[in-house]
């Protein structure tokens, strides 16, 4: 036991070996994975959104609207689904030490994942795509509710199975493996409530993003029928109004966090030494050798007051927890981008909303800015994702399991060469996701082949014609 | 055998059966869809788009099994998962490779840039082709117990290419069934032509696998075995016979405007695979690992189990109804693929 924690500070130092190497192939894949059930969870409720403007205006751009994005819906649940893929096989080759322990609590939980939602929305995703002209409206509108019921509903069950990773609860350990003593304790474990909410409206805020920003791309490109402009419209009000919301869960899925993982807020605070009064951090350079921090920018007591509610608070620090924290540095990084760009978010929403509220239209820079924040919700999702995970270790299941006991035996080269080869191919997509949603985006619309690009001020913008599908 | 009243020792058994019938149907519904894939670079670009279109609506829900089949051994077996996937971490590797480009290309290919049509439909059959060879390799691996030896490794690949013959007889077929015209002539030539390799396939596994293990060759070579399991064998060349005259005919009937009989390749070839799944189930069982680990000695906690058959024996047979309508809904021959 005192071995493989010691083993596990090496997550400080990043060091090839194969433990090391599991975790960058793992984290890569789950990251990768990741960056489409966001999008696919949400868009699907938008289509249904779409759907039913149209069952109920008969309008022509909501159809429009959703011929569009459901382009978007296909490829990017087909790329879910493949990542997702990978995922399931990953569990044993690189981590068999995890099932092996919790197998009995993770199993049931992952069975009913695939059960409840992976057939659902993969069968029904045919008719949605492609069965518009062999089925009944009203089964059609079905089968996008199902879709979107059945991604939302994998949300579920492989949140509830993370959250118990992080906070334990309805089980007991019997010759070393975990026994389910209480279903619902630990579907409903101590986080899994502010997570699923935290995530689902990540999820939110990034297809709220995606579709500003593409239809705000194709606003610049004069590009701005009715289907365009409500689409802008629908995403831009989306992110309004959920930024707002995020922020207040988040701020309870921390507190949360501060109850049941208190390393993991000292090291996403920066908080070497216990202390009252905790400064919040706004940039700093932890260093984990020293075990300080270099070039503080700090706001007074603000920590203290945002986690205790009271100025002088008591705030725990790193030290406190001997070698059972994660690394800070990764950890302090990643809350700062993923705050930062919920800021950022804040900024955007709310300034293209009030202009479309005031004039109907966006201004062309602010048109840019949403444009530049298309995928703004990956980065902000992913650091989230990276503060809680990375701030989980050095244990895989929190005060059960370590990362290093549940390590595979797989030889260092080959977790290396397999790797980089999953690494190229991953990099290889994203470049091709993000420039084909751009290419349909102007495939889509009139600018095709006009010149100029960007508006040109006292020009009528003009009417698109309907769109090839 | 352990004493199969007690839950301890018959949820194994029921756990193993449905992993059997996940896996089943994952072979023979993701097999004609790689299959097809396989097939895909033969045709012209016209008949690239058909080919495509007729298993546009299905190959997600298919590739669906495969996760419920790992899934199952994941949940219900642990203890193997992790060694049967340690072992076989580079087929796996690459069969996840192939199932990422396949997957994608298929979406891919008709959003990205025209000229880079051509590319992703190279990635959909290379995909395919990499998948099926890396499942095949990985059946032929495990038949032999992880045992990395020339021999074995010469049989692992024989399995490989035999999978790919099969696959592509099961993707052919498919297009017999869903296309009409020029392609599904030329798709009764591809069945003929991946027929012969699949059955000396067929043939080659059943002969070396009881060679290779002695358990199993007692398993098959004893009295009265022998005389139950005959059928088996037997049923299958059969099979192979009815699907080769009805090929040999077919083009014929086309001719004369009979579309009548162009479903039964495809349910003989669907015969074949089953026969050939349940012959090799019965050569491995009970064990999960062969010679090393036993059903009862992998699985997780009755109590799990117990948790996990409730889900299954819900939700499994809505599944299954809601596949067959999705089929009902694209039935017939193959219309192009449209959002609208």
């Amino acid at each position: 036991m005192k071995t493989e924690l010691e083993e596990s500070t090496l997550t400080e130092h990043v060091l090839p070996d194969p433990l090391m190497l599991a975790r960058i192939q793992f984290a890569g894949n789950i990251t990768f994975h990741i960056l489409f059930p966001t999008i696919s969870i949400a868009l699907g409720w938008v289509l249904l959104f779409f759907k039913l403007r149209h069952n109920k205006t008969s309008d022509a751009k909501w159809a429009e609207a959703y011929q569009f994005w459901v382009k978007i819906f296909a490829l990017t649940f087909a790329l879910g689904v493949v990542s997702g893929i990978t995922m399931s096989f990953q569990f044993g080759t690189n981590w068999p030490g995890f099932m092996e322990t919790v197998g009995n609590i993770a199993g049931p939980l992952l069975a009913y994942e695939v059960l409840t939602a992976f057939f659902l929305e993969a069968t029904f995703l045919g008719i949605m795509l492609f069965g518009a002209q062999r089925v009944s409206n009203r089964m059609h509108t079905l089968a996008t509710c199902l879709v979107a019921g059945g991604t939302t509903l994998s949300a579920f069950w492989i949140i509830a199975l993370n959250s118990w990773m992080h906070t334990p609860a309805g089980f007991e350990m019997i010759d070393g493996r975990a026994h389910a003593t209480d279903w619902l304790a630990i579907v409903f474990n101590p986080s899994m409530p502010y997570r699923l909410t935290h995530m689902l409206i990540a999820s939110g805020l990034t297809v709220a993003f995606l579709i500003a920003g593409i239809s705000a791309y194709r606003w610049l490109r004069r590009d701005r029928s009715p289907a365009v402009m409500s689409a802008l419209k629908t995403g831009v009000v989306l992110a309004a109004l959920l930024i707002p919301v995020q922020i207040l869960v988040g701020d309870m899925h921390g507190l949360n966090t501060l109850k049941h993982q208190p390393a993991k807020i000292a090291a996403m605070e920066g908080i070497w030494e216990t202390e009252r009064g905790a400064p919040l951090l706004l940039f700093a350079l932890p260093d984990a050798s020293q075990r300080t921090n270099h070039f503080e920018i700090a706001v007074p007591n603000m920590a203290s007051l945002i986690l205790t509610h009271e100025l002088d608070g008591e705030l725990q620090g790193v030290n406190a927890f001997k070698d059972r924290h994660p690394p800070v540095a990764p950890v302090f990084w990643a809350f700062r981008v993923m705050v930062g760009v919920g800021m950022l978010m804040l900024a955007a929403s709310w300034l293209a909303a009030w202009q479309l509220r005031r004039g109907g239209d966006v201004k062309p820079w602010v048109a840019r800015a949403l444009v530049a924040m298309s995928f703004s919700g990956w980065v902000a999702t992913v650091a989230g994702w990276y503060v809680t995970e990375i701030g989980r270790q050095p244990y895989l299941v929190y005060g059960v399991l370590t990362t290093a006991q549940a390590a595979s035996t797989v030889p260092p080269q080959l977790i290396a060469t397999t790797l980089a080869m999953y690494l190229t191919l991953y990099a290889a997509l994203i470049v091709a996701y993000v420039t084909v949603l751009f290419h349909l985006a102007r495939k889509a619309g009139p600018g095709r082949g006009t010149e100029p690009v960007y508006p040109v001020p006292g020009l009528p913008a003009p009417q698109s014609q309907l769109v090839k599908s | 055998m352990p004493d199969l009243s007690q839950p301890g020792a018959l949820l194994p058994l029921v756990f193993l059966a449905l992993m059997g019938i996940a896996m089943m149907a994952y072979v023979i519904l993701d097999g004609f869809d790689l299959g097809v894939g396989i097939l895909l670079r033969r045709a012209s670009d016209e008949d690239k788009d058909t080919m495509i279109a007729s298993i546009g609506p299905f190959w997600d829900a298919n590739e669906t099994w495969l996760v419920l089949g790992v899934g199952l051994l994941l949940v219900a077996f642990p203890m193997a998962h992790g060694v049967i996937l340690g072992e076989l971490y580079l087929p796996v590797a690459f069969m996840l490779v192939g199932l990422i480009l396949r997957g994608v290309a298929f979406d891919f290919r008709v959003k990205a840039r025209d000229n880079h049509k051509h590319a992703w439909n190279m990635a959909f059959y290379g995909g395919s082709v990499l998948a099926t060879a890396a499942q095949g390799l990985m059946i032929g691996l495990y038949i032999v117990g992880f045992d990395y030896g020339a021999p074995q490794l010469a049989f692992a690949t024989f399995t490989g290419l035999a999978l790919l013959a099969g696959y592509a007889l099961l993707g052919a077929t498919w297009l017999i069934m869903k296309t009409e015209g020029t392609l599904q002539l030329r798709a009764i030539a591809w069945a003929r032509g991946s027929m012969l390799l699949c059955a000396m396939g067929v043939a080659a596994v059943s002969v070396a696998t009881p060679l290779v293990s002695q358990q199993i060759f007692d398993k098959w070579f004893s009295f009265p075995e022998i005389l139950l399991l005959a059928p088996i064998p037997a049923v299958t060349a059969g099979l192979f016979v009815l699907a080769y005259l009805i090929l040999r005919r077919l083009p014929g009937l086309l001719a004369a405007g009979n579309q009548a009989f162009c479903w039964i390749p495809f349910a003989a070839t669907v015969g074949i695979f089953l026969l050939a799944f349940n012959g090799l189930a019965y050569s491995l069982f009970p064990y999960l690992i062969v010679d090393r680990m036993t059903i009862w000695q992998a699985a997780s906690a009755p109590e799990s189990l117990e948790i996990i058959l409730v889900g299954v024996v819900v939700v499994l047979p809505t599944i299954i109804g809601y596949t067959i309508y999705s089929y009902r809904v694209f039935w017939g021959k193959a219309r192009a693929l449209s959002y609208a």
